[in-house]
């Protein structure tokens, strides 16, 4: 899971510029982290919303298509900064990520969730009513997103 | 106990962050109906009749777990300058919620359907945005000790704040002092 190969990356990581910066702060890490956890408040309220309406709870009397447009510019605001944010923290401590097998597991099971969303449930939504198939984008949504965020706390912890 | 596990602490520090986006995450959404950025067309009663049982939901786990949290060092927290940010501001966030439902939400008929509610509505959106960011940031640094009572010298302002009570803080200070004075009068040969 960890290819031996990719470790001078990570070390070249660790090293840039950004990543010292980050690294020698006392309050960088800590506030970009903060700005990080509010930036998973606006993107997942964006994603929730949609994905409870998808399992035909929440707003359920607003069109499925509709709500999913309302929501895109704050699901994509929320994930650029999401994605801004966690660069500088994955710089600021490359190597020991390299070694951390939760960074491991939310680094492959983002992609997952970011095509999932924005070119398989953005593309479904359209004329989708709620039914089997709803409930199934809903509930896989919400499940990959569990997974990304939780194996993202967890890099913390380990 | 809850700090000797090797799994609960994490596990509930976890839920209660993951829980922050189902509770925070429902709210702002509300919120930025409220304000008037957001969801035109949708009315404001689909938020608080549909959403907000969501919202509620995810605020009891986020209780449940940050007290459990809170009962696992609770002198250490309440002497640490952020807890008692973020308590103050769940308080400004708590007194504006209820400033909402028992006056603003109750004339909602009137309103419920324009894409720019009135100036109460805005205020109260405008108010739990920026409290809940407050408590997100504050909640996220309480786990850093920059402030901490044990760790000294800080400002006056801190130790008041963190309600600090420094052991000897003026025979420390003036022993600190002494030893400045003592190296200035002795000049080294």
């Amino acid at each position: 899971m960890m290819p031996e190969s990719w470790y001078p990356f990570f070390e070249w990581c660790e090293g840039t510029l950004l990543g010292s910066a980050v690294r020698d702060s006392i309050y960088a890490f800590p506030l970009i982290e903060a700005l990080h956890l509010v930036a998973l408040c606006v993107m997942g309220g964006a994603l929730i919303v949609v994905d409870l309406r998808l399992l035909g709870l929440g707003l359920k009397q607003q069109g499925i298509a509709q709500l999913a447009a309302h929501v895109r510019p704050w699901l994509v605001g929320g994930i650029v900064v999401m994605l801004g944010t966690g660069v500088l923290l994955f710089l600021s401590e490359a190597i020991k990520c390299f070694y951390n097998t939760a960074f491991w597991v939310k680094i492959l099971t983002l992609p997952v969730a970011l095509i999932f969303t924005f070119a398989v449930r953005e593309r479904l939504l359209d004329g989708l009513d709620t039914g089997r198939s709803s409930r199934l984008l809903g509930a896989t949504s919400l499940a990959l997103w569990f997974v990304v965020a939780a194996a993202g706390r967890w890099i913390g912890f380990s | 106990m809850l700090l000797e596990s090797y799994y609960v602490w994490p596990l509930l520090e976890s839920t209660h962050v993951l829980t922050l986006a189902l509770f925070v995450g429902t709210a702002v959404m509300m919120d930025l109906r409220l304000v008037g950025i957001a969801f035109p067309g949708v009315p404001v009663s689909a938020f608080t009749g549909r959403l907000l049982p969501w919202t509620r939901f995810g605020f009891a786990v986020m209780v449940v777990t940050g007290l459990l949290l809170f009962y696992s060092s609770p002198l250490r927290y309440y002497h640490n300058l952020f807890f008692r940010v973020k308590v103050l501001l769940l308080i400004v966030a708590g007194l504006n919620v209820w400033l909402f439902h028992s006056r603003i939400h109750l004339r909602i008929a009137e309103w419920d359907h324009d894409s720019r509610p009135p100036r109460a509505a805005r205020m109260a959106g405008l108010v739990s945005l920026i409290a809940w960011t407050g408590v997100v940031f504050s909640g996220r640094l309480v786990a850093y000790n920059w402030f901490d009572c044990d760790i000294q010298p800080q400002p006056a302002w801190v130790n008041t704040l963190a309600g600090c009570t420094v052991e000897s803080d003026e025979a420390s200070g003036a022993s600190e002092d002494d030893a400045f004075r003592v190296a200035e009068r002795s000049p080294s040969p």
